[in-house]
């Protein structure tokens, strides 16, 4: 009886494994929604409220991010309801929980657009789920704004973009190192969508600014030890580390670092996702590192000192600002000055605006501007050094705002080709 | 050289962390048929303990050490509570009980995210710990020495628990055949309990070493509980050499292939190896011997 138990709990359990192994690799990719003509919408502008969903991951591994988000957005939304509203109506928000599951973001996406009747949506924050709620929102012809920084490669009239896109944040930082005199690169990334894009496009710029590529590495996102890729890292002795790991993964990796004895007098690390609420949970003192991003909670604005206040007083606030949620505070207010230069709240009527008028808002990394042709914002690009409180000091700003450009359709280094078949890759 | 050096001490490293995280499975998995997928948590458990120690008494240099007993007791306490509250009345239905911890599970990680700040917490290496020792011309990071020396450590004090005490006697003995031990008047309830509380216990220990490695949020028992039900079960059941020895494989090979290719593909290739050895072997490298029980 014992022998045949094992073996069924050793079948059970390889099965079980096989099935959790699987289901971590993620980024299931969602059947796109099949054409239809775009229902009827049913949001209801007759009263002096205004139904608007927030999506974010409340729980699973994603909260960590994007608590922070939907608390930023309700924020937002006590601001402008203290205000006045948006065209006289209060925000009446419906928080609803991603769960970091893509099949849940789209079903829930389509549950605020269908049955809860939003005017617009707010959140995400992976691209798996942004690829989910695309579908959905295209097909129910809504709106959903996006406010973390990606891959690129994508456009949707119904998405709006308040995060950077690749020429924003990725090409302002190669920019710095080849000022800085880098000749070596070293590229380590988490193994998903975002750091493999990101490379492709860092590697055909180096080879533009000349700097050489002498390694690439990427780890399993739900993998913790990367002391064997370090140990790749300092036997081909970069000038510089480019790092496109995410969140949390980023622990292992500072951690590989300084225990294989790199610094950052030797070889310094540039990221795109450590940024204020990150460093400080590192394990280790990451002063002396730099990361790319359009806003810092140490940018001097004149809107800043208010919004870093403003946060900080908010119930549930973590104390810090940093640039997703400060591209997530924007995006509510983008949505109100879009809805108020439509004179409506109905979307081709707001798409129709954005597409005649500068829609501008004055936000804390300076005064944006809506691109309404791909529904992305002209960003400042800032390159700023750790310092011991775990802020940044600004190293380096772009000379102006940087036009967004998704398909990296005006830089001559990005052929047409690779284009293609990044975007077919991207799904 | 130091392209095989570097593989073979930091997989050896690796393993070790996962025997210290498998231990506490093969004790309840392997000896009494429980299938906790709440084991990560408990991980996770051990490494907010050593956490809050560190903040506690704001010496990173020996926080870790007395981080490591307590960890042990806060976890072991959470293994006690859960077998009490939720395994007891499911003994001998192991799908039961998978899903069953599932759920506590994700109760647990839930808890974590609305008590500790949404970032994860930095847990700090301390400083003697931050060296490098020269092997052969590769800088071994100390911390990986560290690991393995806590493995032999944990392993050990089973070993000697299950063979030379009158308590690890009652435990084999209600393992084998739970009615005669009984018969011989051990209390296997409370044979039970102890088992859990050791079990889970050593995953706190593994965790308080792993968040020293690793990001020490809520998603940080979901990192190692699958590698660790499959070191035990590649091990084959009640069998700690087993276990030893898959942890061991595992580790390196994984290291091994992440040197070749990359880590994506090093994870996917030692999975499959081992999917391929549970077809041939489904009763892993050992299996118990005993007598009348088949």
């Amino acid at each position: 009886m014992f022998n045949s138990r094992n073996r069924t709990l050793s079948v059970t359990a390889a099965a079980l494994a096989t099935g959790l192994l699987l289901s971590s690799c993620g980024g299931a990719t969602t059947k796109d929604a099949a054409p239809s003509a775009a229902p009827k919408s049913c949001v209801d502008t007759s009263g002096d409220t205004i139904k608007l969903g927030f999506l974010n991951s409340l729980t699973g591994g994603m909260a960590i991010s994007e608590k922070t988000v939907s608390k930023t957005l309700h924020m937002a939304a006590d601001e402008i309801n203290a205000s006045g509203g948006i065209l006289g109506k209060k925000i009446v928000p419906i928080q609803e929980d991603g769960a970091t599951d893509w099949p849940t973001f789209a079903e829930k996406e389509e549950k605020l657009l269908t049955k809860d009747c939003v005017a617009a949506t707010f959140g995400g924050w992976t691209s798996s789920s942004r690829k989910a709620v695309k579908p959905v929102v295209e097909k129910y012809n809504g709106l959903f704004f996006y406010p973390v920084q990606y891959e690129g490669l994508e456009s949707s009239k119904n998405i709006y973009y308040t995060g950077a896109t690749t020429n924003q944040q990725i090409i302002p930082a190669m920019d710095f190192l080849k000022k800085q005199g880098v000749k070596t690169l070293f590229l380590a990334g988490s193994d998903y969508v975002f750091p493999r894009t990101a490379n492709a496009i860092i590697k055909l710029y180096a080879k533009q600014l000349g700097i050489k590529i002498v390694g690439e590495e990427y780890v399993p996102l739900d993998k913790a030890d990367w002391t064997t890729q370090v140990a790749k890292i300092v036997k081909a002795k970069p000038d510089f580390i480019f790092n496109t790991i995410n969140g949390s993964s980023n622990v292992g990796f500072i951690k590989a670092y300084y225990d294989a004895g790199l610094s950052p007098k030797t070889t310094p690390i540039i990221s795109v996702s450590i940024a204020e609420e990150e460093a400080p949970a590192m394990g280790h003192d990451v002063s002396g590192n730099y990361a790319s991003w359009n806003y810092f909670q140490s940018l001097k604005t004149p809107t800043n000192p208010k919004f870093i206040a403003d946060w900080k007083k908010y119930p549930g606030s973590s104390g810090v600002t940093s640039d997703p949620m400060e591209a997530a505070y924007d995006s509510l207010y983008l949505y109100k000055a879009l809805v108020e230069k439509a004179g409506s709240f109905d979307v081709d009527k707001i798409n129709a605006a954005a597409k005649a008028n500068k829609i501008t808002f004055n936000a804390p990394e300076g005064m944006i501007t809506l691109d309404g042709d791909n529904h992305h914002i002209y960003k400042p690009g800032h390159i700023g050094r750790i310092n011991k409180d775990n802020q940044f000091d600004i190293v380096w700003s772009s000379p102006e705002f940087i036009k967004p450009d998704p398909y990296l359709e005006g830089y001559d280094w990005f052929p047409a080709a690779t284009r293609d078949a990044l975007v077919k890759a991207a799904g | 050289m130091d392209s095989l050096i570097a593989p073979l001490l930091n997989g050896t490293a690796d393993g070790a962390l996962l025997l210290i995280a498998a231990l506490g499975l093969a004790l309840t998995f392997g000896q009494m048929g429980v299938i906790n997928m709440a084991h990560g948590e408990f991980l996770l458990a051990g490494a907010l303990t050593g956490y809050v120690i560190q903040q506690a008494i704001s010496s990173t240099n020996g926080s870790i050490l007395v981080a490591l007993p307590v960890a042990f007791v806060v976890a072991g306490l959470l293994g006690v509570a859960l077998e009490a509250t939720v395994i007891r009345w499911m003994y001998d239905r192991p799908l039961d009980t998978l899903l069953a911890t599932v759920g506590v599970a994700m109760i647990l990680r839930q808890v974590v995210l609305d008590t500790f700040p949404s970032q994860g917490v930095g847990v700090v290496t301390p400083d003697w710990l931050d060296h490098q020792l020269d092997v052969f011309g590769y800088e071994w990071p100390l911390r990986q020495l560290f690991t393995i020396v806590l493995a032999a450590a944990c392993l050990t004090a089973l070993a000697a628990l299950l063979k030379f005490t009158a308590f690890g006697r009652q435990i084999r003995a209600t393992v084998q055949n739970r009615a005669l031990a009984e018969t011989l008047g051990v209390s296997t309830r409370q044979v039970d309990r102890i088992t859990f509380f050791v079990g889970s216990g050593l995953a706190g220990v593994a965790g308080v070493a792993i968040s020293l490695i690793a990001a020490t949020d809520s998603t940080l028992g979901t990192k190692y509980i699958v590698s660790a039900f499959l070191v035990v079960v590649a091990g084959g059941l009640g069998q700690l050499k087993g276990t030893i020895i898959a942890a061991w494989v595992v580790g390196v090979s994984t290291a091994f292939f992440t040197q070749w290719t990359t880590g994506s593909i090093a994870q996917v290739i030692v999975f499959v190896l081992v999917v391929i050895f549970l077809q041939v072997r489904p009763q892993g490298l050992f299996t118990v011997r005993t007598r009348g029980l088949a």
